[in-house]
């Protein structure tokens, strides 16, 4: 029984890999030779952890946010506090760049064509 | 009365000449030798041969001003062929130790490093926490909450602060807040199962009550019960009790005032027919062996080469002689030598007189990592710069070994090679206790100069029994092949589950025939809730992380046991692979073939 299970991973192609995979730190330099290598990734984990909906899925991945932040040891308030604090941040993060984002797009492509309009506007000069 | 003479050719190009040597009568018999360059011996059997150390080309260095002019072709040529095998092999590891392959037991050992994301969120873990820990501080001091930590008074707010350094901030804040996890109460004896207490904390583990209920047949993986003589076998404990109706259960008196008993004479023969030396002396205490022995060999004016990850008793025996101290990095042979060639030619640091003694300090298998010592290296070394050693082997004997005799007979090295040889009863033999072992002068000089001997009070009868008929069983003598049997448990224990624990993915440190297993966590809250979860799994783990070990690297250490059944050590695994699976240990990015016995070395790739 101990060595003869497949895991997961070797069903798994490699170059789909690093494409859906949510943990946004994978710093493994992906080698397609191996392939059979243990790089950790979420959705090999999900496939070995049997989730029976998306409800108990959310609480997993809501209880590694627990533990990678170190929030876990802390005290009911102190987590409210904290999620608090970070869901207000991204909620700032988001609602800037939604507001500033297609502003300042805009300014930069004008900028870019302003330049290289006036050098297609300064060449068809010269030539005429 | 000279015991020894010493007749050292010194080879120079100046001038031959020999210099003689004797032991003065108010020092300790490790000889005092006055070592400096030109005599240390150009034997060449006890040059490392080449293979086995990468710097090689500096020992050929340290011998050129002794080299005859024949002989420099001979040099320059092994002199090339060990950098061509530096070159070819040397880069397939940058962990900082050689790959020796000197001989075949001795196994690879990689200290696999885990990905940087790891690191990242450790420290983002910790600080976190930490600034948490600034808040409730400030919560404390303004007075909104009640401190419930010892705290100064408020007349003494006004002198130097008493808990405001990092110690005491991590006790309060970080510590504090888990300890459900430490110093959990058992109440049966720790063999292979055991039984908790249940606790429970209303106000997040400031205090406990027990709910009244009792955890039954929890799997030990902690006690250091490696050979399973932690037992209350009536059979086995017969001649147990009755030593203690002969001789009582104290003994009330040092060792040497009316303390020492027949019982104390013959365990000590029989620790010194174990261990193949010429004698050896037992002590009541393991910690005390240490620290109060270190000082009785060495003084002012010798030096320790201490290793990195020693345990604390060795560090304070040190301390406490008074030598100066180096230490050297983890099991780098590289390192020692760099150190022991600098002892030698530089002498003590302003006057550059030669050392008095040079003693290497070292141990079997350490406890926080499982590695096991170098040994014929090291005694290669000692050898050639004229080191005294000094072996504690308070996990590994009993542990490892064919017949349990130690990291000696795992590297089938010559016990008179090692000067001083110490160990402990606790771990292997179920009691308590340690011994120091070697030749019959030293030990005799210990008896009287030992501050241990002196002045702590001796070895229990019970305990010093439960030794003995624990080194009986082991070593055969009680005419049965229990010991044997349990030494292979061991052995098959230790390499299966490390094995199979590979094999996961999960990141362990150590050597492959050491039944201590640390399998790291790194990150903290991962920490507590991997003790948390094997405990509801019915599972005892021993945790550990700062202070006892680096701040980034927290793990959780396993110990196998003879007395560890096929079966229990397959449900232990099957809960790791679950925990693992649900807290996301598994960091090893190692590429592992499920046939261990088919390469010798595991093939893969670090990312640094």
């Amino acid at each position: 029984m101990a060595g003869t299970e497949v895991r997961p991973s070797q069903r798994l192609p490699p170059c789909l890999l690093c494409k859906d995979c949510f943990l946004f730190l994978c710093v493994n330099k992906h080698r397609p030779m191996h392939r059979s290598s243990r790089t950790l990734h979420l959705r090999d984990l999900r496939a070995r952890m049997n989730f029976k909906n998306l409800r108990e899925y959310l609480a997993w991945l809501y209880y590694q946010y627990l533990l990678i932040t170190g929030i876990y040891v802390l005290e009911p308030w102190e987590k409210s506090i904290f999620n608090s604090i970070l869901f207000s941040a991204i909620a700032m993060v988001v609602y800037t760049s939604y507001v500033f984002v297609p502003i300042h797009v805009r300014l930069a492509l004008e900028f870019f064509l302003g330049i290289f309009g006036g050098q297609l506007e300064s060449t068809m000069a010269l030539m005429t | 009365m000279p015991y020894e003479f010493y007749n050292v050719p010194v080879l120079s190009l100046q001038s031959i000449s020999t210099v003689k040597y004797r032991q003065q009568d108010d020092e300790c018999c490790l000889v005092p030798l006055h070592i400096t360059m030109d005599n240390v011996k150009s034997n060449n059997n006890a040059i490392p041969r080449p293979e086995t150390s990468f710097e090689s080309k500096e020992i050929f260095f340290a011998f050129r001003p002794t080299c005859e002019p024949s002989e420099v072709r001979l040099v320059f040529v092994l002199k090339c062929i060990c950098l061509l095998c530096r070159m070819l092999v040397g880069e397939s590891l940058k962990n900082g130790q050689g790959t020796g392959v000197a001989s075949r037991r001795h196994k690879h050992e990689p200290f696999e490093q885990a990905p940087m994301y790891v690191a990242v969120l450790t420290y983002l873990g910790f600080g976190i926490v930490t600034l948490f820990g600034y808040l409730r501080d400030f919560l404390r001091a303004v007075g909104l909450e009640k401190c419930n930590i010892a705290q100064e008074r408020e007349k003494q707010k006004d002198f130097v602060p008493l808990y405001q350094d990092f110690e005491n901030f991590y006790t309060r804040n970080l510590y504090m807040r888990v300890r459900d996890n430490w110093n959990r109460p058992i109440c049966s004896l720790p063999g292979p199962v055991f039984d908790l207490m249940e606790r429970v904390s209303d106000d997040y583990n400031w205090t406990f009550r027990f709910t009244g209920k009792t955890i039954h047949d929890v799997i030990n993986m902690g006690s250091y019960n490696y050979l399973g003589f932690a037992e209350n076998n009536a059979d086995f404990l017969k001649t147990v009790a009755d030593k203690v109706r002969q001789y009582g259960v104290g003994v009330c008196s040092t060792r040497q005032e009316i303390g020492n008993l027949s019982i104390h004479e013959e365990l000590e023969q029989l620790v010194a027919n174990f261990l193949g030396v010429e004698s050896a002396m037992t002590y009541g205490m393991g910690f005390a062996t240490n620290s109060m022995n270190i000082p009785a060999l060495v003084g002012k004016g010798c030096l320790i080469l201490s290793d990195e990850l020693n345990h604390t008793s060795l560090i304070l025996g040190a301390r406490l002689s008074g030598a100066t101290i180096r230490v050297f990095k983890h099991n780098n042979m590289q390192s020692l030598e760099k150190m022991l060639k600098e002892a030698v030619c530089s002498g003590q640091p302003r006057t550059h007189r030669p050392w008095k003694k040079i003693l290497i300090v070292v141990e079997g298998i350490y406890s926080m990592e499982g590695s096991v010592v170098r040994l014929p290296e090291v005694i290669a070394l000692k050898k050639k710069y004229k080191a005294y050693l000094y072996l504690d082997e308070a996990h590994s004997i009993g542990a490892v070994g064919q017949t349990g005799r130690g990291v000696t007979e795992l590297f089938n090295v010559n016990t008179a090679d090692v000067d001083v040889m110490m160990g402990t009863f606790t771990k292997s033999f179920g009691a308590s206790g340690g011994y120091i072992a070697g030749k019959k002068e030293l030990v005799d000089y210990l008896r009287t100069h030992s501050h241990s001997a002196v002045y702590a009070t001796a070895m229990s009868p019970p305990a010093t029994e439960q030794i003995i008929r624990a080194m009986k069983c082991i070593m055969g003598k009680d005419g049965s092949t229990e010991g044997m049997r349990r030494i292979r448990q061991l052995a098959e224990n230790a390499k299966y589950f490390r094995s199979r624990l590979k094999e996961m993915g999960f990141i362990i440190y150590g050597n492959d025939d050491s039944p201590v297993v640390p399998v790291l966590l790194y990150m903290p809250a991962k920490v507590v809730a991997f003790a948390r979860e094997m405990l509801a799994r019915k599972i005892g783990v021993v945790v550990v992380g700062f202070p006892a070990t680096p701040i980034t690297e927290a793990r959780a250490r396993f110990c196998v046991s003879a007395a560890h059944t096929r079966d229990m050590l397959n449900q232990v695994l099957d809960c790791m692979n679950e925990v693992g699976d649900l807290l996301c240990l598994k960091f090893s990015r190692r590429k592992y073939s499920p046939q261990p016995d088919l390469c010798d070395e595991t093939d893969f790739e670090l990312d640094s």
